[in-house]
């Protein structure tokens, strides 16, 4: 069911947005069936960044493939290489020391902190308002500063290596952190003046982009998106990993299912982020940041899969060896690839303007679902 | 329901399924044939309750085809592995569309980049590559002397 | 072409006279520092780079004072396009009928390992176009994976240093400095 643009005989539109449009957030092609102004079919077409991140895998070592996944979804790059080096280390069974372990989850939270600042900024932008994108851009530069200190890069940085991290942290890390947080409390409350509390914003964000919680199991929703419909996924919370289960955090729920619930749930896990920090900033504790292993890692004949709880949602990665130094096969389970399966479902019988709205809140990263 | 429970109660289901030993989560191979029906048990059965499908792979093993699904309850908190073997010159399996909405994008994966055929998959055609690509790339004989530059 | 020695003056000679001042120049150079001083980049991100072309945009390394304030969305109204992102087989098509859009005079800079030569996604990939320049005409190339946003500014600089020199391209290889 290929459709041709142009106009159909019962007088619908069927016109493009994309792939170069500034709110598709990359390269996303939708084709839209419009009667009048009300859609009546999404379609996106995907492939416009399929850079081959599979097959590629298959002839990188266990040490090489990590830094390609910092290039799928950029802006939650710690939290994918944390899962690929999960992934790894549950094969080889190694013990991470303490203190890798706390730096993780700090450099993972401080992350997800800076991805949901720059989808408040972009969202805002899809909707009209340019001010929020430049305050965004104001608050993840600290953060961005402090990831260079420690990290070396700050958008794509390899830190996170089978085994720990690739080396210990920057002498000035804590007091930094700490001067964000104490900047950053004040900031949040001038969010929700900007935005949260604007009428224009509200009313184009409430109702819009409906999805019930059998439809979001169904689709595979995780993340915000699913957590907005009542979906109860944080993986930090059922599955736990390094010391999420020591720390104390509340999962955010929403039960309205529309976009104004995925913003509430964003915005409640911006706070919630703030407070993991808070917890583990003081308590680093001392040791090695990184087990000892060989050289040329050696996956046993086997398979393993690991999920962690990025800024989108559920990302798995799944590891099939035939115990040589290359996998036989690599799976990323991408959280973006099944929210954009629910796109078609939520935004038909709206209107246009709605269908940015609902994109918007989705908070897409393109080269995520393409690999 | 725990790992040995689940065996239990699934080879009930399908008799002729191959538990596998040593996994994480309960892992069983099958065949294509009767698949659906399979599926569909799994998710209406009240103790069983998958309803979230949450990978669908295909792997080449150069023998053979197989297409592995993930599934968890959310309910029950209980995972399942199921392995599907394919004949390597006619994958055909039955679509689960009806029962996940989810693979509708992720069998048009499958099929994409391995070639496995999905019936009853409501709009079957290449998701990443152009329509008018040849081949499918992520197979193990896959050549392409022009793009791919081998180190 | 070197950036570092700060902003050229003003191109022509000024001669006082009582009630004002003559300016005497060719029309070339006057034409070229004002085109120089006021290009409109097109909002063109494909992957990561795009983010770092919009830290270049935001508060702390502004681009726009260097005269690229109005990023425009249509290609129809750019001067420039910044290709942030590696180029896939699929895309590129896209980006021909991008560049055929702008009108002349037109220029591209290619942004990050991924458009200059395929970059990390060199090897072993099927899909991926081993460099932008296999498509459209590039004049500035900036290294980095992402390159940071002080390194794009060094770019502009240099593409708007290349726009007043009003050489063509052939002219300047030759005039390379040793």
């Amino acid at each position: 069911m290929l459709e041709q643009i142009g106009t159909t005989d019962q007088g619908d539109m069927i016109i493009n947005v994309g792939p170069q449009h500034p709110s598709t957030h990359g390269v996303l092609h939708l084709v839209i069936t419009l009667n009048g102004e009300t859609v009546k079919k999404v379609e996106p077409h995907l492939g416009y960044i399929h850079r081959s991140i599979e097959k590629m895998s298959e002839s990188l070592s266990y040490r090489q493939f990590i830094y390609v996944t910092s290039r799928m979804d950029y802006l939650s790059s710690h939290i994918n290489n944390h899962a690929c080096a999960l992934c790894v280390e549950k094969g080889l069974q190694l013990e991470i020391p303490q203190r890798a372990q706390v730096i993780r989850v700090l450099l993972d939270e401080l992350t997800r902190l800076a991805s949901h600042q720059l989808w408040w900024g972009a969202l805002a932008m899809d909707l009209g308002a340019m001010t929020p994108f430049f305050y965004a851009f104001r608050e993840r530069e600290m953060i961005n500063e402090i990831m260079e200190d420690t990290c070396g890069a700050r958008l794509t940085m390899n830190y996170i290596v089978p085994g720990g991290l690739m080396m210990d942290l920057h002498p000035d890390f804590q007091r930094k952190v700490k001067e964000f947080l104490r900047l950053f409390k004040s900031k949040i409350h001038e969010y929700d003046e900007l935005v949260t509390g604007n009428v224009i914003f509200q009313s184009r964000t409430q109702g819009v982009g409906v999805i019930s919680k059998e439809d979001a199991i169904s689709f595979g929703c995780t993340g915000p998106t699913g957590r907005g419909s009542g979906v109860s996924c944080d993986i930090r919370k059922l599955y736990p990993y390094e010391v999420y289960d020591k720390v104390q955090f509340d999962e955010v729920l929403e039960h309205g299912g529309d976009s104004w619930s995925r913003y509430k749930v964003r915005i409640g896990e911006m706070v919630q982020s703030m407070r993991i920090i808070e917890q583990l900033i003081d308590n680093i504790p001392e040791g090695d940041h990184q087990a000892k292993t060989k050289a040329v890692l050696k996956l046993p004949k086997g398979e393993f899969y690991t999920r962690v709880e990025t800024a989108r949602g559920e990302f798995g990665v799944y590891i099939i060896s035939e115990g040589g130094t290359t996998p036989y096969r690599i799976k990323y389970r991408s959280p973006g690839f099944s929210n954009l399966s629910a796109l078609d479902h939520m935004a038909r019988g709206g209107k246009i303007g709605d269908l940015m709205a609902t994109m918007g809140t989705l908070d897409l990263v393109i080269p995520d679902i393409d690999r | 329901m725990t790992n040995e429970e689940l065996k239990q109660k699934i080879g009930e289901i399908l008799p002729d399924a191959a538990f596998e030993e040593g996994t994480e989560w309960t892992t069983l191979s099958c065949g294509p044939e009767g698949f659906l029906d399979f599926a569909a048990r799994l998710k209406k059965e009240s103790d069983l309750h998958f309803d979230y499908l949450f990978c669908l792979t295909a792997v080449d093993w150069k023998t053979h085809l197989t297409v592995v699904y993930h599934f968890t309850s959310t309910v029950h908190r209980h995972s399942l592995v199921v392995k599907v073997k394919l004949d390597r010159s006619q994958p055909i399996v039955e679509s689960v569309t009806g029962l996940w909405r989810t693979a509708e994008f992720h069998e048009r994966e499958a099929y994409d980049l391995m070639g496995i055929t999905f019936n009853g998959h409501p709009d079957l055609r290449r998701l990443f590559l152009t329509p008018e690509y040849e081949g499918f790339p992520l197979r193990k004989d896959f050549e392409d002397p022009i793009n791919m530059i081998k180190l | 072409m070197d950036v570092t020695q700060g902003n050229k003056p003003f191109p022509g000679q000024v001669h006082e006279i009582p009630g004002g001042g003559v300016m005497l120049s060719k029309i070339d150079d006057v034409i070229n520092w004002a085109r120089s001083n006021s290009l409109w980049p097109l909002t063109f991100a494909t992957s990561c780079c795009g983010i770092e072309m919009m830290s270049a945009a935001g508060a702390k390394y502004d681009f726009s004072r260097f005269g690229f304030e109005v990023a425009r969305a249509t290609p129809r109204q750019a001067d420039v396009i910044i290709i942030a992102g590696t180029i896939v087989n699929k895309m590129a098509p896209v980006l021909k009928r991008l560049y055929d859009q702008m009108a002349d005079p037109k220029y591209v800079i290619a942004m990050g390992a991924c458009a200059i030569s395929g970059g990390p996604f060199f090897y072993n990939t099927y899909s991926v176009v081993k460099g932008a320049d296999h498509i459209i005409p590039v004049d500035v190339y900036v290294a980095g994976c992402p390159p940071r946003p002080e390194a794009l500014l060094h770019s502009l600089l240099a593409l708007q240093e290349k726009i007043r020199s009003g050489m063509t391209r052939e002219q300047i290889r030759e005039n390379k400095p040793v």
